[in-house]
């Protein structure tokens, strides 16, 4: 078994507490992606699963056995590095034989696991070569064969693809996705980038100042996130937020603002009790937004000034203008807008998501 | 280099580079011309009509016999060699230890502790052979190779560790993280990552510390008194300057023939040494 239990974990650096009690279970086989800023303490965390950084507080498990002390060497992990590491003076195949030649394996072994291993990756052709002859991409490969010659129990990734241009870096996350689906190995991937945690993850940890902010398989995070930040953060264009105030009138509860004012959809409303006649964030994301028609109740839509439309073929952005704030709406491609033009948008009420105003935790 | 017009070239690069190249190669040729020109034309005033300082048409070995076989000049090279070598080993060992451990084990103080070995290369020999002298007697070292071989370390390791740990600096942390992580113990990843990685840095760090030691003077001057004892660069003044005269023609031939092993050693290495004191690792 090679799960990875993470508990109660925090890191302090000489004078900066970069992670501050972080816990979290990570199944035999699972794919999870931390995701977050740069400076929250991702690369911290992965590195104190490697090793490679000492835990100031908490335990690491591996398979069930606490490595708090135990050096890298003996923790049967692999690791991808952002800068892929590869050891200049080898050859592809001495890179990716090391590992296997440092524990002892005989040559037959090694030679069928590294072959096995190009075999997968595609870079058969260039055993021979060194590293620096190689493109970017080969070399994320062979940074990759690196890591599964040896079979360990745990895969970690630190922002493997982000040196990568973006159409490679695309065709890449596809293979490691389908490397992973081919090997099964239990993985912690560490990214920036929402996109690729979304599309990676069979759980997503998104993480801020040190702190998971929640963990969820990435749908659960797109539908129901549990604060403003993470509602903010994963979703591309991302979520638009309206400063509120909750009002009930006559029974049904209402977010208003100078510009707006939205009937809250009833399984909210009735959640919103020790909300009421305070302020609240409304949330909702531009592919939950239209323009509206006539069939639009007044109560679901708002009314915004066109800034920029942006033409994508499959959808239109445009990014409004409505009262003080700015809102970002994706709609059909065949609307037709021109800047500074006033429209109604309609509101999908399935897509309304309402935040406390000061905690940020979604009501 | 210089962009545009072939007379920008020639104005802000080839002349300049030409006169540079002069001024540094002039000591060299009057050497050679030195050691082959014969006594008589040595020794004329400057005002006579047959004085032709820059050329000879007479050239003569009578130098080089002198040098070789009048002199212990052989003996002089070989003690260098053999000082050099060892020192130059001995200083390397210490330094690329010395430098990995400073610039990568982040040990308490070790940011003073560099600092410190640094100051300690500051410290003029002028000052530091006096005690070392002392030393030397007390541990009856004196006129022995093992004078120089013990003392030339004072100044080279202090430089060796400095010119590494800037290397080993310029070396990413992560292959060093990841060949542990690979199976390696920290011996085993300096010794099949770090090091091999780090050679460039290694050599012009061996290049400098053996220029320094074959040309150390002081030192030498003061450890060694007898002829048969010597390095060449004492060996060549004490023996060829005998009170005000000076033997200019063997003089000039032991200069030369000094400088060889010098010139073969730097024209070996001089593309790793570029990329040495350049230090760039790419992965
Ligand atoms: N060796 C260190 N010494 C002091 N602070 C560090 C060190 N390494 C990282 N930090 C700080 O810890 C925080 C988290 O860093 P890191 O885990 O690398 O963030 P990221 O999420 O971008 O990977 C950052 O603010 C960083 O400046
Ligand atoms: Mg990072």
């Amino acid at each position: 078994m090679s799960n990875v239990t993470i508990r109660q974990v925090h890191k302090h650096y000489a004078d900066f507490h970069a992670v501050k009690g972080v816990s979290l279970e990570i199944k035999d086989k699972e794919f999870v992606v931390l995701v977050g800023p740069s400076g929250c303490g991702k690369t911290t965390t992965l590195r104190m699963v490697a090793g490679l950084e000492t835990i100031s507080e908490g335990d690491i498990m591996i398979g069930n056995k606490i490595v708090n002390e135990l050096p890298p060497m003996d923790r049967d992990i692999a690791m991808v590095f952002q800068n892929y590491a590869l050891y200049p003076h080898m050859t592809v195949y001495d890179n990716m034989a090391f590992g296997l030649k440092m524990r002892k394996f005989d040559k037959a072994e090694i030679a069928r696991r590294v072959n096995n291993a190009a075999d997968i990756l595609d870079i058969k052709d260039h055993l021979t070569r060194k590293p620096r002859m190689l493109s970017g991409g080969q070399r994320q490969r062979v940074a990759l064969g690196r890591a599964i010659v040896r079979n360990p129990k745990v895969f970690l990734f630190d922002e493997p693809l982000s040196n990568l241009d973006a159409k490679l870096r695309v065709q890449m996350r596809v293979e490691i996705k389908k490397l992973h689906q081919r090997l099964a190995t239990t993985s912690i991937y560490v990214t920036h980038d929402q996109v690729e945690a979304m599309t990676l993850g069979d759980r997503v940890v998104v993480m801020k100042d040190g702190l998971i902010q929640q963990v969820g398989e990435p749908l659960e995070l797109y539908n129901n996130p549990a604060n403003r930040y993470v509602a903010g953060f994963i979703g591309s264009p991302a979520m638009n937020f309206a400063d509120t105030m909750i009002e009930e009138v006559g029974g049904a509860v209402y977010a208003t603002n100078p510009t707006m004012r939205i009937r809250v959809p009833e399984q909210i409303a009735a959640r919103m009790g020790p909300h009421k006649g305070k302020p609240a964030t409304l949330g909702i994301r531009p592919e939950d937004l239209h323009m509206a028609s006539g069939a639009d109740p007044e109560d679901l839509s708002f009314e915004a000034v066109v800034e920029v439309a942006e033409q994508l073929g499959a959808e239109i952005i445009l990014d409004l203008k409505a009262g003080g704030s700015a809102m970002v709406a994706s709609v059909e491609p065949t609307v037709k807008v021109k800047p500074q033009q006033k429209i109604r948008l309609g509101i999908n009420p399935a897509g309304l998501r309402f935040f406390d105003a000061t905690t940020e935790a979604a009501i | 280099m210089i962009e545009g017009a072939v007379w920008r070239r020639w104005v802000f690069f080839r002349l300049p580079m030409a006169i540079f190249l002069i001024f540094l190669l002039f000591p060299f040729y009057w050497m050679i011309i030195t050691t082959f020109r014969p006594d008589g034309e040595l020794y004329i005033p400057w005002y006579r009509a047959n004085y032709k300082p820059f050329w000879t048409w007479n050239p003569t070995t009578a130098h080089l016999k002198y040098l070789f076989g009048e002199t212990t000049f052989l003996i002089w090279m070989w003690n260098t060699t053999f000082i050099a070598v060892v020192a130059t080993a001995i200083s390397l060992f210490c330094g690329v230890l010395a430098g990995y451990a400073l610039s990568r084990l982040n040990f308490r103080g070790a940011a003073l502790l560099g600092t410190t070995i640094f100051i300690t290369y500051l410290v003029p020999q002028t000052l530091l052979f006096i005690p070392l002298s002392e030393i030397i007697r007390t541990y009856s070292l004196g006129d022995t190779p093992w004078s120089l071989i013990l003392s030339y370390p004072t100044f080279l390791i202090p430089f060796c560790t400095w010119l590494m740990m800037g290397y080993f600096k310029s070396v990413p942390k992560e292959l060093e993280e990841c060949a542990r992580i690979d199976g390696a113990a920290r011996w085993q990843a300096m010794l099949y990552i770090i090091i091999p990685v780090a050679v460039p840095g290694i050599l012009s760090a061996m290049i400098f510390a053996f220029t320094l030691s074959w040309n150390e003077f002081i030192y030498a001057l003061v450890f060694l008194s007898s002829p048969e004892q010597k390095t060449v660069p004492v060996g060549v003044i004490s023996e060829l300057v005998r009170g005000d005269v000076f033997f200019w023609g063997p003089l000039m031939a032991g200069a030369l023939f000094g400088s060889i092993p010098v010139a073969i050693a730097y024209s070996f290495f001089v593309e790793q040494y570029v990329s040495g004191v350049t230090g760039s690792v790419k992965g």
